[in-house]
């Protein structure tokens, strides 16, 4: 297991350039990421990812030899004029947007890719590795790359942290944004700049054909974890190095392998993992809220059922058999079981021989439930003047959604009332 | 120009065609991007389905490929609907981790699935005349990839034409389409079918991404022509001929990727379509 403390320990002299190389790329692509998820221009950046490999190959023509600064000016110069493009496209209503990217993505990239055969044809020896732009060639970067990958997270790391405020407002809302007076043209050209910039850095990592996934997949998945764009940042830029450096730790391990699209699977595992797991907006946590809003709804339902009951029959805490409760109010019978078991277990109602009763909290809780809806069946003839065979199916819906705080208005703005639109008893707060 | 020469025209002339039809359908309801996903997806699709049958059959191919390529959509609907991502996100994200694997694999396969990562992208429709084959035993011979596509082509001319009214009505007015009893969502599955059946094919003549230009180019050039979807229909197969024609000149000319230079005439031929259609529209 020696390769693994290389890889840990970074003892390969390789290792040392590559690690924080696709470190820096991943971060720095994911943090500017998080503005174009925001402005919802992710597919903006994959048309530019694209659009940067006829800028590389016109630079090696002109140049000659391979450059990093030739090829990133190359890139930056034809990303930004496929940037240029769709937007005019799509402002002179030519063509609808998706039509716009998916047209300027294939030809930029169809353009990209006669060159780099025409190059290839050429002969000319360094042309050799060219190619790897295509797929990223994380595993040859070297250390003048490395001192520009530095320089350009430094520039991008800098100019979000002045700009903060400004990015995000053009990101969440650009004509509030313009009506405070924000530059927001500059702002979102700035925006437009640091996304090409990212690209063109980043395309050495993951190569043009999967960038899109470096900007879009970290943003996507930080996004489920919180509301507040700092955070957001932060985790997506730590998202963006984990997805990088466990790209590099599998391209190591097996060196066949292309790090790009590893460094692609694993960004896109920690979003779908994201997708589901995250608190509050994932898909788990999203079911599990559902089902206890649907428990919650069959308890109070039922106890609904015990204070009828009682109402009726004149007596408290009067003792039901399950099939007579069916008859009040129809339930499937399994859920009827589950709803009176967890009622039992909180001690709402108690179990004599196979007759339920409500035990004296759970008249209470009943109480309060059936008053909720019952004042809000007053409301809405009150203030809405719908007929009193009208406003129970609405009411059923909202007792259960009803807070204390709007007990209490409800209560003040119907005047304290105890007759309800059916002629029934409101019952009482206290007691 | 001589026999080799004629077949790759021929068979980027067929590719063009599968790829303009359904094309027409995705510019005008503005999926045009979703294509691009399932164009790229199709790939570990491909790859699958060499691994699991062990040949390059196109009775397995092109099911599990296309079926990749549902798989896509699919998904996509899945994360807009079910997780309310937005669209954008939930395309870029499926169709690049998807890509992903199918890079993985056909690296770690190559030699099981003479594919590599340069034909994923340019395809290979240059070796199209070195692979040819008769329906009958000695009789007439064409490339395999040609038959395969005009054999496509056939079905998806049939399947428009039949269906027309339901893709149309789908396409333009899904509201009153529903109110008169046609299923929007089963002539959404038809088309994106047709859609995954265009890209599995065109795949290994011109590669992922010139897919897309196939898809979209002549469509998009021949919306801003046409006001009637016949006529869009049948410009965009033009504009996909000519493109071919040139792309296949220019790129013997340079001694470049035949796929790439059909893209850029796609491109010129579209700045073209402006310029005219400013100065006389």
């Amino acid at each position: 297991m020696g390769w693994i403390s290389d890889f840990l320990l970074l003892n390969d002299p390789t290792l040392r350039v590559v690690v924080p190389g696709v470190l820096l790329l991943c971060g720095m692509s994911a943090a500017v990421g998080c503005f174009t998820f925001l402005r919802k221009k992710s597919l903006i950046g994959d048309a530019v990812s694209h659009s940067v490999l006829p800028g590389i190959c016109i630079a090696f023509i002109l140049n000659g030899e391979k450059n990093i600064f030739y090829f990133l000016l190359g890139a930056m110069i034809s990303g930004l004029a496929s940037v240029l493009i769709i937007d005019y496209l799509t402002k002179s209503r030519f063509a609808r947007n998706d039509t716009a990217i998916a047209l300027m993505l294939s030809v930029f990239f169809g353009l990209g890719i006669v060159l780099l055969t025409y190059i290839q044809h050429q002969g000319n020896a360094s042309q050799a590795g060219l190619d790897s732009f295509l797929f990223g060639k994380a595993a040859s970067l070297n250390k003048d790359d490395l001192m520009i990958f530095g320089i350009s997270s430094l520039l991008i790391f800098l100019l979000i942290a002045f700009l903060l405020r400004g990015f995000s407002l053009v990101s969440f809302d650009d004509s509030f944004a313009m009506s405070i007076g924000f530059p927001v043209v500059w702002l979102k050209s700035l925006l437009s700049v640091l996304t090409v910039w990212s690209i063109a850095t980043g395309i050495q990592a993951v190569g043009v054909v999967l960038m899109a996934a470096l900007l879009i997949a970290p943003a996507l998945a930080a996004r489920m974890w919180t509301n507040s764009i700092i955070k957001m940042l932060l985790l997506a830029g730590i998202f963006g190095m984990l997805s990088g450096y466990s790209g590099a730790f599998v391209s190591y391990a097996l060196p066949q392998m292309p790090t790009g699209p590893w460094i692609v699977v694993m960004a896109s595992v920690i979003a779908f993992g994201s997708l589901l797991l995250a608190p509050r907006k994932g898909l788990f946590s999203q079911i599990i809220e559902r089902n206890n809003n649907e428990k919650k709804i069959l308890q109070e339902n039922i106890l609904k059922i015990f204070y009828h009951i009682d109402e009726k029959s004149g007596e408290t805490q009067k003792a039901v058999l399950q099939e007579d409760l069916l008859n009040q109010r129809s339930f499937s019978n399994r859920n009827m079981r589950k709803g009176l078991r967890i009622l039992e277990r909180k001690n709402y109602l108690s179990n004599h021989l196979g007759a339920w009763s409500l035990t004296s909290s759970g008249r209470v809780e009943a109480k309060r439930i059936v008053r909720l809806h019952r004042l809000w069946e007053l409301y809405l003839q009150e203030y809405l003047h719908l007929d009193p065979d009208h406003v129970h199916d609405d009411a059923e819906a909202m007792e259960h959604v009803i807070t204390p705080e709007i007990e209490a208005q409800l209560d003040v703005l119907l005047g304290n009332p105890t007759i309800d639109p059916h002629q029934t008893q409101i019952p009482s707060k206290d007691e | 120009m001589n026999s080799n020469d004629l077949w790759i025209v021929f068979t980027a002339i067929a590719v063009a065609l599968i790829c303009a039809l359904p094309g027409c359908f995705l510019v005008l309801r503005r999926m045009a991007m979703v294509g691009d996903a399932i164009s790229h997806a199709v790939l570990p699709g491909i790859v699958i389905a060499y691994l699991l049958s062990g040949s390059r059959n196109t009775m397995y191919i092109l099911p599990g490929a296309a079926a990749a390529g549902m798989l896509v959509t699919v998904l996509i609907e899945w994360l807009q609907k079910r997780l309310r991502v937005q669209s954008d996100a939930s395309i870029g994200l499926v169709y690049t981790l998807l890509f992903a694997i199918g890079v993985i694999l056909v690296t770690a396969f190559t030699a099981q699935t003479d594919l590599d990562q340069e034909c994923v992208l340019y395809g290979e429709i240059a070796y199209v005349p070195f692979d040819m084959m008769s329906i009958v035993d000695g009789g007439f011979s064409a490339p395999r990839q040609l038959w395969i596509a005009s054999g496509l082509l056939t079905v998806l001319i049939i399947v428009i034409t039949l269906g027309y009214r339901g893709l149309y009505l789908s396409t333009f007015d899904p509201g009153y389409a529903t109110a008169i009893g046609i299923s929007v969502v089963f002539w959404h599955y038809i088309l994106m079918s047709m859609v995954s059946l265009a890209a599995v094919v065109s795949f290994e003549s011109v590669g992922a991404v010139l897919v897309v230009a196939l898809l979209t180019g002549p469509p998009a050039i021949a919306s801003l022509f046409a006001k009637r979807l016949p006529l869009m229909l049948l410009l965009a197969c033009v504009f996909g001929v000519l493109a071919c024609v040139f792309g296949y000149l220019i790129a013997s000319f340079l001694n470049a990727s035949i796929s790439g230079s059909i893209a850029v005439v796609i491109g010129v031929l579209y700045a073209f379509s402006l310029v005219i259609k400013k100065i006389f529209f």
